[in-house]
């Protein structure tokens, strides 16, 4: 993209990632230091008040962070937020997309602002969150 | 129930190093395959890595919850948030510095909103990042 300045309603990040599975919390738990009993322990979950056990809001984020770097190399990153508005469930199907919606100068550089989603098969929106970039 | 005595309140700084093989697990469970993360010699780090290197070193898991008496049963992530100052690759040494930064309560007593800031140096005391999380507290209903 140091080539081509992006419009303001460009949506440069777009990703979707397979159904949320058991085993995949399962290696989440382990590879990200999150060992809450509550996303891989049904009885836990269920002690809880949850009927099941669901995904780590940063297993999510983290999606949405592969896809933001797939669109921009992660050291033109200058910030990256996010609001967990719904609780993942088990075999969610994710799409992640970012549109641009402003163009700043910042910190001395060209950025962009870009608002962030994650949205599941029906269309609930999981995150909504905001990257700020270097172009 | 969490109270504004909290707010200031700091916890052990954690020390991480960015090891590869675990970093490669992490890359593999979220099935990431960009060729940028994978040299070893000085890939950077995902961008939400650092909320996990936090957790992984930490002597105390959930220190912030237990010393404050917040059942882990009882949490969710409400919001998430980091600030990246300078570049964190394969190799680095990081030390985490969390500290309670707000409390407040919402829904009438029924929920706490609780900001945990948490600045990031590296090996060489480079400020490289800020982390910040609000994590949301269900109190269990007044008897």
């Amino acid at each position: 993209m140091s080539s081509s300045v992006p419009s303001v309603g460009d949506v440069i990040v777009h990703k979707e990632f397979p159904p949320i599975t058991r085993h995949r919390l399962a290696l989440y738990c382990g590879a990200s230091g999150d060992h809450n009993p509550i996303h891989v322990d049904i009885d836990f979950a269920k002690a809880a008040g949850f009927p099941d056990v669901f995904a780590h809001g940063m297993l999510v984020m983290g999606y949405l962070g592969q896809a933001l770097t797939d669109a921009v190399a992660p050291s033109r990153i200058r910030s990256f937020s996010t609001r967990f508005a719904a609780i993942t469930q088990l075999g969610a199907k994710l799409t992640c997309e970012g549109t641009v919606t402003e163009l700043i100068e910042q910190g001395g550089e060209q950025r962009a602002k870009l608002a962030l989603t994650t949205k599941d098969q029906n269309g609930e929106i999981k995150l909504a969150g905001e990257a700020i970039i270097a172009l | 129930m969490v109270d504004q005595s909290a707010v200031g309140r700091a916890f052990t700084p954690v020390t991480a190093r960015v090891e590869p093989g675990r970093l490669r697990f992490f890359l593999d469970t979220l099935g990431e395959t960009n060729p940028v993360y994978r040299d070893e010699a000085a890939a950077p780090v995902p961008p939400t890595y650092l909320f996990c290197l936090e957790m992984m070193d930490a002597t105390v898991p959930f220190e912030f919850l237990t010393a404050l008496g917040i059942d882990l049963a009882r949490v969710l992530h409400g919001e998430q948030r980091f600030d990246y100052h300078a570049p964190v690759v394969i190799g680095d040494t990081l030390t985490f510095h969390p500290r309670v930064a707000s409390v407040t309560d919402k829904k009438g007593g029924a929920m706490t909103l609780i900001v945990v800031d948490t600045p990031v140096t590296n090996q060489n005391g480079i400020h490289v990042a800020d982390v910040s999380r609000t994590i949301v507290v269900r109190n269990a209903r007044p008897s």
